[in-house]
């Protein structure tokens, strides 16, 4: 059984890019058909709870459900077989990567890779938006984290804790008034 | 020393980036202006790379930053303590999770906590805007590389027009234009 989690969350983690969202519709036919280690509707809840848990999605859910079936050994299969793909893959990129940087052709194609990442993590950050800034206080919220990172070049950490206490007490806040 | 830093810097970053994708992103930012372990244009292609690999990206830039700065051993590290405190994390709540998922409180924290991760990607994508955009200079900002900000332009409406294009084929039209406009 452990050696199953091992395998699949390997097989995983080797064909999905992009992990979080693009891993789904793989993991929905491994895990729900393939496997029946959770029901369509077990498997959307790890989904949910994984993004509101620190962490890595996709690691995340590997977590939950190798936890359901064998505990937390079960979770240490499934978690490292999903990462070691990515070890290897990286491991084995950097070598190469490093060999060749300084060649005028890859410096070229990186400066273009460069120009097209700032267009895709612009495009990330939109939606984010459209899901998170709902009203005038999350819309504050995004505006006075840019401001404060840009100027203070401050550690994300301390927005995150001083964010999160701030959400708990206008929720209540708001539930009491 | 610096194995030891990263180590810890990598677990904080496991226990404070929450919600996935480039989250880790400002955390690696971050790390670039305290201690100097690579530079912004390396975390851009870090970014390029994790997103171009299979594997979660968050997973991706964790090895890549750790083998980049201490070694093999860095890179299995970095990586094993992004995850550990989610690992542990989710140990411990698996008792209380349904709870955990009605609470008011935690719905509160995370309404908060969804524009503040926008915004603290945002922030780490001005800094490598700026990078991209203006040709380096004493001056905050240096004179406007408007080659680069028509390409980015272009890339920019081409995911508009095509949301669901794959960010692959993206990267590898940028590294194709770069070689084709010698960039």
């Amino acid at each position: 059984m452990y050696r199953q989690l091992f395998t699949t969350f390997f097989k995983l983690g080797l064909f999905t890019f992009g992990g979080g969202y693009a891993m789904y519709p793989l993991l929905q036919r491994e895990v729900v058909t393939e496997k029946g280690w959770a029901t369509e509707a077990e498997l959307m809840d790890y989904y949910a709870l994984s993004q509101v848990i620190p962490g890595i999605i996709s690691v995340n859910t590997a977590n939950f459900i190798g936890y359901r079936q064998r505990g937390r050994l079960g979770s240490l299969a499934a978690v490292s077989g999903f990462l070691l793909p990515s070890i290897i893959i990286i491991f084995a990129l950097f070598s190469l990567l490093t060999q060749f940087s300084s060649h005028p052709i890859v410096q070229h194609a990186f400066s273009g890779i460069r120009l097209a990442v700032c267009a895709l993590v612009l495009q990330a950050v939109i939606k984010m938006s459209r899901v998170g800034l709902i009203d005038r206080f999350t819309r504050l919220l995004f505006i006075v984290t840019m401001l404060v990172i840009l100027i203070f070049s401050l550690n994300p950490i301390y927005i995150v804790i001083a964010g999160g206490i701030l959400g708990g007490w206008v929720r209540l806040d708001r539930d009491a008034a | 020393m610096t194995l030891l830093k990263l180590i810890w810097e990598f677990f904080l970053t496991g226990m404070f980036a929450i919600g996935g994708g480039l989250t880790t992103f400002p955390f690696l930012m971050n790390m670039s202006q305290k201690y100097g372990w690579f530079s912004a244009e390396e975390l851009i292609d870090m970014i390029a790379v994790s997103e171009s690999t299979p594997g979660a990206i968050g997973i991706n830039m964790a090895t890549y930053a750790g083998l980049k700065v201490s070694g093999p051993i860095g890179g299995i590290l970095a990586t094993i303590f992004l995850v550990i405190p989610s690992v542990v994390i989710i140990w411990a709540m698996l008792p209380f999770l349904d709870k955990y998922r009605q609470s008011r409180l935690v719905d509160g924290i995370f309404y908060a906590l969804r524009p503040i991760s926008a915004g603290l990607i945002a922030a780490a994508l001005a800094r490598i805007m700026q990078i991209s955009f203006f040709f380096p200079s004493e001056a905050l900002l240096g004179p406007i590389h408007w080659l680069a900000v028509v390409i980015f332009g272009l890339f920019f409406g081409l995911i508009r027009l095509k949301p669901q294009i794959h960010p692959i084929l993206v990267i590898l039209a940028g590294a194709l234009i770069g070689i084709l406009l010698k960039l």
